[in-house]
């Protein structure tokens, strides 16, 4: 069950990853990274789920606390400020 | 071969096509957003080779610490190459 | 294996649909902030769905990854609002059918005015 959900995941994953390499502007390039960060984390529960291990939840915690400030600098980059 | 092997081989060749990007960009803002992508791809490697505190310290500084210095960094300098 | 178990599982799918749809919306869509609705909209609710489903099919678990959907929750619209000001600060503008069709850029103009 859960590789059949990993295999629409990775799916998912290289619609992404194929913005991100062809992407026309800065912005679509950064658009693409948060996703990937935010596709990890559920991928990185579901994966928690398969190994059955409490502390792998803790990894997929830190990225949905911390992922969205490096988007949050580039962003203020773009904008001119920083 | 599992499919864990399998989904290793893909992140391992995702990390790859990431790091080239990253090194044949001239502009260094989209080649910092490409070592940000690796760390993640990384992150999620040791986190599958049984190394959840090694993934925990890599998302926390590859995804959001290493993004803003080099965010400071292009701002103090130039951001195109050449 | 109970009901509360079978919704779970029933959450996970959704919410994988939702993130796969998501990221086609990204794939498919002509411009930035059009990418960005689609990518920030879709792909929260499809995380929010999968980590809510996990908590659901394994029970002792429920609390942290109620705290992680509600991190998603918080933080995710925050990055795609900060991306959208700077994009369109940057120069970025919407792609429309009319030519020199945009409302924001007077308000936009005036508001920068007035803090000066």
């Amino acid at each position: 069950m859960i590789l059949y959900i990993l295999i629409v995941l990775g799916l998912a994953t290289f619609f992404v990853v194929h913005r991100g390499l062809k992407g026309p502007t800065p912005s679509d390039r950064i658009v693409a990274l948060d996703n990937i960060t935010t596709i990890t984390t559920a991928g990185l529960v579901l994966l928690g789920l398969y190994f059955d291990r409490y502390i792998y939840i803790d990894v997929a915690l830190i990225y949905g606390v911390l992922s969205f400030i490096g988007v949050l600098t580039l962003a203020r980059y773009l904008e001119g400020g920083l | 071969m599992s499919w864990l092997a399998v989904l290793v081989l893909v992140l391992v060749v995702v990390q790859i096509i990431a790091a080239l990007f990253s090194v044949w960009q001239k502009d260094l803002l989209l080649a910092a957003l490409g070592t940000s992508a690796i760390s993640v791809v990384l992150s999620v490697l040791f986190y599958l080779l049984q190394a959840p505190d090694v993934a925990l310290t890599e998302a926390a500084i590859g995804v959001a610490l290493s993004t803003i210095i080099f965010v400071i960094a292009i701002k103090k300098t130039d951001r195109y190459e050449e | 294996m109970g009901v509360v178990e079978i919704i779970g599982w029933v959450i996970i799918v959704i919410g994988v649909a939702f993130l796969f749809l998501g990221a086609l919306g990204l794939f498919r869509m002509p411009d930035v902030y059009s990418r960005m609705q689609t990518a920030t909209k879709s792909v929260t609710f499809g995380t929010m769905g999968t980590i809510f489903g996990v908590g659901l099919v394994h029970p002792e678990w429920f609390w942290k990854t109620l705290i992680i959907a509600v991190f998603i929750a918080i933080s995710n619209p925050i990055s795609s609002h900060a991306l959208a000001r700077g994009s369109y600060k940057m120069g970025i503008r919407p792609f429309t059918k009319e030519e020199n069709m945009d409302d924001l850029e007077p308000v936009v103009d005036k508001s920068e005015d007035e803090e000066e």
